[in-house]
C-alpha cells in the first residue's frame, strides 16, 4: 500500500471470541498515541465501540491491546513506532483473556490466578506490630523490590504461550508476584505460597520462552522471577523429604 | 509437574546430556576405519563398564522421555489425570525394558 501521509488505516476487532475486523480512517496527528486513535474512532466515528483505560500516562495498565500483533499499553505507544509507511494499525484485545466486547477483556480469571499464587502479603505474628524496617540499600531489600512493579496489566499473560496451552496455568504476572512475596523477610506465608505456585500449572510449566520479559511494559523480567521460583521450590521441596 | 517429576527430568537431562555426548564420540571413534557387528560385539562382551553407562543410559531416557511427554500431552490436548499418568508410566517401563534388555544381549551375546 502506498504511503498516506493523512490518514492511518485502522482495523478494529469487533466482537467478542467471535467477531471480525471493521475498519476505520483516522487523521494522523502529531505525537498520537494508539489510544488517542482509539478513543477518536469511539468519540467521532463510531460510539459503540467498547474499550477500557483510566490514566492514559502508563501507571494503570488497563489500555493493554494487541496492536499490530504485538502487546502494548496503547496509551504509551505513539502511532509513528508502531504503523508501517501505509499507516496501517491492526487493534486487537488482549489474547488469553476472555473478550467481553470489542477492545475490552474479561480479567476476572487473571486476578482470581494471583490470589491462588498467594500474591497477598501473609504477616503472620507481626500483624498489628510496628512497621519492619527494611533498608533499601540491604540484598533483602533488593530483593524484594526486583519485580514488586509490576501493576497487573495483563501483558505478560497475553504474550505467554503457556497460558494459552494451559488454562490453568497460573501465568507470569501471578508467579512473578509470588516471587516478590518469596522474597519479603517479613512475609510470614512462604511454605503455603511455595506449595500453592508449584505443580503442573505453576512455574514448572513455564518454558522460559521470555515473551512475557520481551513484552512487559515495566521492562520487569518474570521469567528471572519464575525461576527463582523453581529454585526456591526445589529447595522446599528437600526440606519437605527430609 | 510435581517436583518430583521436575527434579527427576532435571536431574535426567543432566545425565543425558553427558551420557549421549560420550555415546556420539564413541560412535565416531569406532567407526573411523569401518567396523562390523561382530567387533563390536567383541568389544561389549563382558564389558561391565560399557553394562553399567548403558544401563544408567537407559535408565535416564526411561525417566526423561515420559515426563517430557506428559508435558506435550497435557499442554496439546485435554488428557489429564490419572489415565495419563498411568499410560506414561507403563511407556517408562517399557523403554526400561526394552532399553536394557538391548544392553544386556550385547553384554552379555
Amino acid at each position: 500500500m502506498a504511503k498516506d501521509e493523512t490518514n492511518l488505516h485502522v482495523d478494529v476487532w469487533r466482537g467478542t471470541d467471535t467477531g471480525a475486523f471493521q475498519a476505520f480512517d483516522v487523521p494522523r496527528r502529531l505525537n498520537q498515541t494508539v489510544l488517542d486513535v482509539v478513543t477518536e474512532i469511539q468519540r467521532d466515528q463510531d460510539p459503540t465501540l467498547s474499550y477500557r483505560f483510566a490514566c492514559r500516562v502508563g501507571m494503570c495498565g488497563s489500555c493493554a491491546m494487541v496492536v499490530n500483533g504485538r502487546p502494548r499499553w496503547t496509551c504509551r505507544t505513539r502511532v509513528s513506532e508502531v504503523a508501517g509507511p501505509d499507516g496501517a494499525l491492526r487493534l486487537e484485545p488482549l489474547r488469553n483473556f476472555t473478550v467481553v466486547k470489542d477492545l475490552a477483556v474479561e480479567m476476572t480469571r487473571f486476578f482470581d490466578k494471583w490470589e491462588k499464587a498467594h500474591g497477598y502479603f501473609e504477616p503472620g505474628a507481626r500483624a498489628g506490630q510496628d512497621f519492619a524496617v527494611v533498608p533499601p540499600a540491604t540484598a533483602e531489600r533488593r530483593a524484594a523490590d526486583a519485580a514488586i512493579e509490576c501493576i497487573g496489566c495483563g501483558i505478560c499473560y497475553s504474550a505467554c504461550d503457556v497460558v494459552a496451552w494451559d488454562k490453568d496455568y497460573l501465568g507470569p504476572a501471578a508467579l512473578n508476584r509470588a516471587w516478590t512475596l518469596v522474597n519479603d523477610v517479613r512475609d510470614a506465608g512462604h511454605d503455603a505460597r511455595l506449595a500453592a505456585v508449584s505443580g503442573d500449572s505453576g512455574c514448572q510449566a513455564c518454558h522460559t520462552h521470555m515473551s512475557c520479559t520481551s513484552f512487559c511494559p515495566k521492562a520487569l523480567a518474570p521469567t528471572y522471577s519464575i525461576a527463582g521460583l523453581k529454585r526456591a521450590m526445589f529447595w522446599h521441596a528437600l526440606k519437605g523429604v527430609r | 509437574m510435581t517436583p518430583l517429576l521436575f527434579f527427576a527430568q532435571r536431574l535426567s537431562a543432566a545425565i543425558l546430556a553427558f551420557a549421549v555426548a560420550v555415546h556420539l564420540a564413541t560412535i565416531l571413534y569406532a567407526v573411523r576405519g569401518g567396523l562390523t557387528a561382530g567387533e563390536i560385539l567383541g568389544r561389549t562382551h563382558d564389558n561391565l563398564a560399557f553394562f553399567a553407562f548403558y544401563a544408567v543410559f537407559v535408565v535416564a531416557v526411561a525417566v526423561h522421555a515420559p515426563i517430557g511427554l506428559r508435558n506435550v500431552v497435557r499442554e496439546w490436548t485435554p488428557w489429564r489425570g490419572a489415565t495419563l499418568d498411568a499410560a506414561l508410566a507403563g511407556f517408562a517401563l517399557c523403554l526400561l525394558a526394552l532399553g536394557l534388555r538391548a544392553v544386556f544381549a550385547v553384554y552379555a551375546a
